[in-house]
């Protein structure tokens, strides 16, 4: 069962709360950091192929229409 | 089949490195030197009170031989490695961990075996405790021993590495504490009266091991460093 | 379906292991949501306190999953290079390489999340015993090989490398325990145990392991996402990686 008196007792956790809710949070936080970085990483390269790609589909236009 | 091939690798090596070791002579101070001069830190630093530093000593004179030991690690594959006789050592047909042995064997015999005699003269400046001598040139001996055959491994896997130096030190160092750990204990059991022995043979089943295990590993990253 | 060897061979190949875990993802990211919600409610607010540390005990339901990841995790890397370096799998050196950083992060937080626990539990933030120490010695560890890693400009010999130094690390990792641990029982005699151990009420023990469970699916997650980015960044001039820049499907 639910083992505080109320809200108020559950964030200050007799005193202990700071720790508790800072030890979690902090957790949580790198947590999250940890699962969204790869994913802005791989979009981010992705991104930058797509550019290259539309760079060089240009250079060889420009090539081809010159000669 | 003439006398030149049947020639000791090990012995060949061995001598060869002594003998370049010995032409520089002036560069074998300096780990010593430096071993000597972090000694006048510490009572500097800390308190020059003849009590405290006899408490300190057995672990602060340990951590400066390790230290010691760490910054001459670099100096085991570098110069080979610039003018090329690393590579010529690597794609010869003997048996890279013989090379590496050799070179080991070598190098500790110009870094730690200097630093283990010279570890009286600052057991007398910090105040150790007559008991911990002998134990303290027992466990440096093992323990430099030790220590440079782990430091092969780093100093192989940064010798291609511009300023690897630094990066050898972050490497090894979690690798080098069990040494220290058992080291500075050996001479602290030996100053509270109990006998050393049983750590002393700890130690020297570190140093087996390491024997065992690292001219495997680091011929292995000779080979990685310069083959990539 | 075809046969497990041929599953393996082609998960070992980093264009099908993308599509692949691909289709993964999304249960993995549910189990691990799911299973981490209900273990921290459980822990925070219906697992009861301890007797003698009170409601900062329940760090340990951060503090002892992360931990626990640390160390596994760090010979998940070293058996990833392990493959790599025996097998010459790509894929095995890009999963190392992913591994690498994940477990220096879990090893931060098991570190920051036991001195959040032991300022209010002892006093003091931070305490040198034995298992905090290892678990420092274990960052550091971890810090070497992304250091190594990082050095190194050649993709080939930063691959070889740091598997060599991370299979070095896992041989002195048992070492290492044992003699900060026998260090320690020389230095306090006093014995400060950090978990109750075995002992546990199991109020106390369930919502443990569920964040335990928790955490490892946390973990392949992380893992497979950080390995599917290098696998892009590393595959970027192969045409599959310029189809899926594109924008067009993958097979």
């Amino acid at each position: 069962m639910f083992q505080f008196d109320s809200f108020a007792h559950f964030m200050a956790m007799d005193g202990h709360g700071v720790y508790v809710w800072a030890s979690y949070a902090i957790t949580f936080a790198v947590m999250a950091f940890i699962i969204v970085s790869p994913l802005l990483r791989a979009r981010q390269t992705l991104k930058a192929v797509k550019l290259q790609q539309a760079r060089s589909a240009r250079h060889n236009a420009a090539q081809t229409s010159s000669q | 089949m003439t006398a030149e091939t049947k020639a000791n690798p090990f012995a060949a090596i061995f001598f060869r490195d002594l003998k370049l070791a010995f032409r520089h002579r002036s560069e074998i101070a300096n780990p010593l030197l430096f071993f000597l001069m972090v000694a006048t830190l510490v009572p500097l630093g800390v308190s020059p009170e003849s009590q405290l530093l006899s408490v300190l000593a057995p672990g602060m004179i340990w951590v400066m031989a390790l230290l010691a030991s760490l910054l001459s690690t670099e100096t085991l594959f570098l110069s080979d490695y610039r003018d090329g006789s690393l590579e010529q050592l690597v794609i010869c047909p003997q048996p890279l961990w013989q090379v590496v042995l050799a070179k080991v064997c070598a190098h500790w015999l110009v870094t730690g075996l200097p630093l283990t005699l010279f570890s009286p003269l600052l057991g007398l400046m910090l105040s150790l405790p007559a008991a911990g001598f002998m134990p303290m040139l027992a466990s440096l001996a093992l323990g430099t021993a030790t220590l440079s055959m782990i430091g092969s491994v780093g100093a192989a896997l940064t010798v291609a590495i511009p300023r690897g130096g630094l990066l050898l030190s972050l490497i090894v160092m979690p690798l080098y504490m069990p040494v220290l750990i058992f080291g500075a204990s050996a001479v602290q059991q030996a100053v509270d009266g109990f006998s050393a022995v049983g750590t002393l043979a700890i130690l020297g089943a570190l140093f087996a091991f390491s024997c065992m295990v690292t001219p495997f590993a680091t011929a292995g990253a000779l080979r990685v460093s310069l083959h990539g | 379906m075809a046969s497990l060897p041929q599953w393996f061979h082609r998960l070992g190949a980093p264009k099908s292991f993308y599509f692949m875990t691909g289709k993964w993802l999304p249960w993995l990211a549910l189990s691990a949501f799911v299973l981490l919600s209900v273990g921290t409610i459980w822990g925070l607010a219906f697992a009861p306190q301890d007797a003698k540390q009170g409601n900062s005990f329940r760090v340990i339901y951060i503090h002892v999953p992360a931990a626990f990841l640390a160390l596994a995790g760090y010979y998940v890397m070293a058996v990833a290079g392990a493959i790599g370096l025996i097998w010459r799998m790509k894929l095995s050196h890009m999963v190392m390489k992913s591994a690498a950083p994940l477990g220096a992060v879990l090893t931060f937080i098991s570190l920051v999340t036991g001195a959040l626990w032991g300022k209010p539990t002892w006093g003091t933030y931070w305490v040198w015993d034995a298992r905090i120490t290892s678990m420092l010695v274990l960052f550091f560890l971890y810090l070497g090989v992304i250091a190594l890693q990082n050095a190194y400009s050649n993709q080939d010999a930063a691959n070889k490398a740091s598997a060599v130094l991370a299979l070095v690390g896992t041989v002195n990792i048992p070492i290492i325990y044992k003699s900060v641990d026998w260090w320690y029982t020389l230095h306090q005699p006093a014995t400060l145990k950090l978990t109750g151990g075995s002992s546990m009420h199991p109020d106390m023990l369930q919502p443990l392991l569920v964040m335990i469970a928790g955490f490892y699916c946390f973990y392949a997650l992380a893992l497979i996402l950080a390995t599917r980015a290098e696998i892009i960044y590393r595959e970027r001039r192969t045409s599959w990686v310029l189809d899926l820049a594109a924008g067009k499907q993958g097979i």
